[in-house]
């Protein structure tokens, strides 16, 4: 017998080849599924109890739920083409997430307003074993940009669609909304502001800073030191370092105070922010700009382009896709980080997570950093998507 | 007219061009050879102001332009280098009308001239419009560089190791397209390279550079059968002169009556080639033809006569 026809006796059938990612997502997915499901408490504070997969679901849903997974282990497993891995990824997730809040209906005794379910470690394991198996699927797919946008849209719409039904209303994440309506959308919109400001003065100040120190050379090195120092500086210690120079400036400076400069606030949360940002775009700009082909730059100068025209129709273009990489780092790192600028008074969606520490009430701390995760993700993937698209029309 | 006047560059107190002295006649092809670091395209580099001469001058149909802004020269000589330098992010139409478009000319005309340009270069114009320099193959690409280098009907064109990237069946070709071109406009040419072949094929002039001085600047012909020193001997390679003779001259201007038999050979080529064929064939003779119609034979004795040292 033929060496080849060994292997050929010992390999089983294609179709029954594991996949070695599927074999740890199903692992992780098992531990899920010993884990409790959900949490019931008899108010905010109190410990409250753990329940399995039976006892936190009337048994035709935890049927439902256990036959996803069949599915959804399967998918995993076996070595089947990778849409039907998103696919099947796409249902568990979506069966999980109907669940929960099925769940919390189930638990929450009729007309009691103080009893609080929230999802338990079995569903947020079971929820990241799955997204794990969506997030290779939708790799090895290879999305076009546009594509991947669609599909965030996509997302989004049935997490909004999900949340408008109703169907979690009685978990406690959303309960603690609920409370706080009013307040989780201006924090929203301050959480925002910072973020997104922070980048955009960044954007405005280091693109420029950058392109002096590509021209300047004797420049470059000792203004990417002092950003890199600056980048150094724990985020909590730049926040607080702020608050004394602000201070004074506020109260000495005249019309400093009217336009809101002080100590405490969103002024020192967006400098400081402003501050992190820094580097990664002036870093970028030099990085992109030193790495337009010379060639090119040296035809741009022997057909007769001014400096000025070079640097418009040929350096700026070609190095854009290395800066709107900058602006990506920053904006998805700013999105985390203005979640400590509650701490000096900045607001945002860290003083939820701020007061639910202080209450120990973790669906407070859940409200506060969910919708942060969920901007970071949704900003990162926007951006790789631009960054893919514009990097398409300028490689050489 | 390029006339360059007793021009030197110097860097750190090292001249890179010493003193050189060279006249380029209108309409004709310039070679500047020379091995690396010879200070070539320095030289070319000074004719379009991209490098300024620490001393001397030069003059461009008799203005200095030492007086002429560097832009404003460089938008009326044509450019063209090595590996093309085409931008990336801008289709074959958009980096032809480049040097229209910084002239401000208006887009019909552009246009017009960018698609006439396209046909010179046998790249169809429908098809290679819109198409971005990554999508060509590097024979296209560098193709388009040159077009783009003669977008604006330059007078002069400086061309930098324009075949340096291509493999050599692709850049016989590519020789080949830019001698007809050139004849068809009457362009001046300046073109460098290290290579004595393409310098000998392409140059009605061959300049010799070497350590920043120039050697010497004749016609090929002269070049290979007077080599002012030992460098310029070697750089032409002793065993190769015969052969570098032959192939300066076409068939058809040593045809001989009488008939000969075999494969003939077309008056439109090289001596060297029917050298070469005749040698390979052991023959003594072969007939010449021109469209089809034998006019007669070039023989083994003829070339060995042509091909010795001329007196």
């Amino acid at each position: 017998m033929s060496l080849a026809e060994t292997a050929h006796s010992q390999t089983p059938p294609a179709w029954l080849a594991l996949d070695r990612l599927g074999v740890l997502v199903a692992i992780i997915a098992a531990g899920g599924l010993a884990l409790p499901f959900a949490l019931f408490r008899a108010n905010r504070i109190v410990p409250g109890d753990a329940l399995g997969l039976f006892a936190a679901l009337p048994m035709p849903l935890a049927l439902v739920l256990l036959t996803a997974l069949v599915g959804g282990f399967a998918a995993a497993l076996l070595r089947w083409p990778a849409a039907i891995k998103l696919g099947m990824g796409l249902v568990v997730l979506a069966v999980l997430f109907v669940l929960v809040g099925l769940s919390a209906s189930h638990l929450t005794p009729e007309g009691d307003s103080f009893a609080r379910v929230s999802p338990g470690a079995g569903f947020w394991v079971l929820a990241f074993a799955f997204a794990v198996l969506v997030t290779d699927a939708l790799t090895r797919l290879a999305l076009r940009p546009w594509q991947r946008i669609v599909m965030l849209l996509a997302v989004t719409f049935a997490m909004a669609l999900l949340l408008w039904s109703g169907l979690w209303t009685d978990l406690s994440m959303l309960k603690e909304y609920a409370n706080r309506a009013q307040s989780f959308w201006s924090e929203a919109r301050t959480h925002l502001g910072l973020a997104f400001g922070s980048v955009a003065l960044a954007t405005l100040v280091g693109v420029p800073l950058g392109l002096v120190c590509y021209k300047v050379k004797s420049l470059r090195a000792s203004v990417l030191s002092v950003l890199n120092i600056i980048q150094t500086i724990p985020s909590i210690a730049l926040f607080g370092l702020l608050i004394a120079p602000l201070a004074w400036v506020g109260a000495h400076v005249p019309g400093a105070k009217t336009i809101g400069i002080s100590g405490i606030g969103a002024t020192p949360a967006l400098l400081a922010l402003f501050a992190y940002s820094l580097l990664p775009i002036v870093a970028n700009t030099v990085v992109g700009l030193l790495g337009v082909s010379p060639a090119a730059i040296d035809a741009a100068r022997g057909m007769g382009m001014t400096r000025w025209q070079r640097l418009r129709a040929v350096e700026l273009p070609l190095a854009f896709p290395v800066i709107l990489t900058g602006i990506r780092i920053v904006l998805v790192q700013n999105i985390g980080l203005t979640t400590i600028a509650a701490l000096v008074g900045g607001g945002g969606f860290g003083v939820f997570v701020f007061q639910g520490i202080g209450q120990t009430a973790m669906d407070l701390v859940l409200l506060g950093a969910v919708p942060t995760v969920a901007l970071a993700f949704a900003a990162a993937v926007v951006l790789d998507a631009l960054v893919d698209m514009t990097a398409r029309e300028t490689r050489t | 007219m390029i006339e360059i006047d007793d021009v030197s560059r110097l860097y750190d107190g090292r001249a890179v061009v010493d003193q050189v002295t060279l006249t380029i006649q209108p309409r004709t092809v310039c070679v500047i050879v020379g091995t690396s670091g010879s200070g070539k395209t320095t030289l070319l580099r000074m004719i379009n102001k991209l490098v300024n001469p620490s001393s001397g001058s030069l003059r461009i149909d008799g203005e200095d332009i030492a007086g002429i802004p560097a832009y404003e020269l460089r938008r009326r000589i044509g450019y063209a280098i090595q590996g093309h330098g085409l931008f990336p992010h801008r289709t074959v139409a958009q980096n032809i009308a480049t040097v229209p478009g910084l002239l401000g000319w208006d887009k019909a005309k552009t246009q017009t001239r960018v698609d006439e340009l396209l046909e010179l270069f046998q790249l169809d114009p429908v098809s290679f419009r819109d198409r971005l320099p990554h999508q060509l193959s590097g024979g296209e690409q560098q193709r388009v560089g040159v077009a783009r280098a003669l977008a604006a009907r330059p007078n002069i064109l400086l061309m930098d190791e324009p075949y340096g990237a291509l493999d050599p069946v692709i850049r016989a070709k590519a020789q080949d397209d830019l001698l007809a071109i050139q004849r068809k406009l009457g362009t001046t040419i300046v073109l460098v390279t290290h290579d004595m072949e393409e310098a000998i094929h392409l140059g009605d002039t061959i300049a010799v550079m070497a350590h920043g001085k120039l050697l010497q600047s004749a016609p090929p012909a002269e070049i290979i059968a007077r080599p002012a020193s030992d460098f310029v001997a070697n750089l032409i390679g002793s065993s190769e002169r015969p052969f570098r003779l032959l192939s300066l001259s076409r068939v058809g201007d040593h045809v001989e009556p009488g008939t000969a038999s075999g494969t003939p050979v077309d008056v439109t080529a090289s001596l060297r080639d029917a050298y070469a064929e005749l040698l390979w064939s052991a023959r003594t003779a072969l007939p010449v033809t021109r469209d089809g119609q034998v006019i007669g034979q070039v023989t083994l004795a003829a070339l060995a006569r042509l091909a010795a040292r001329p007196q």
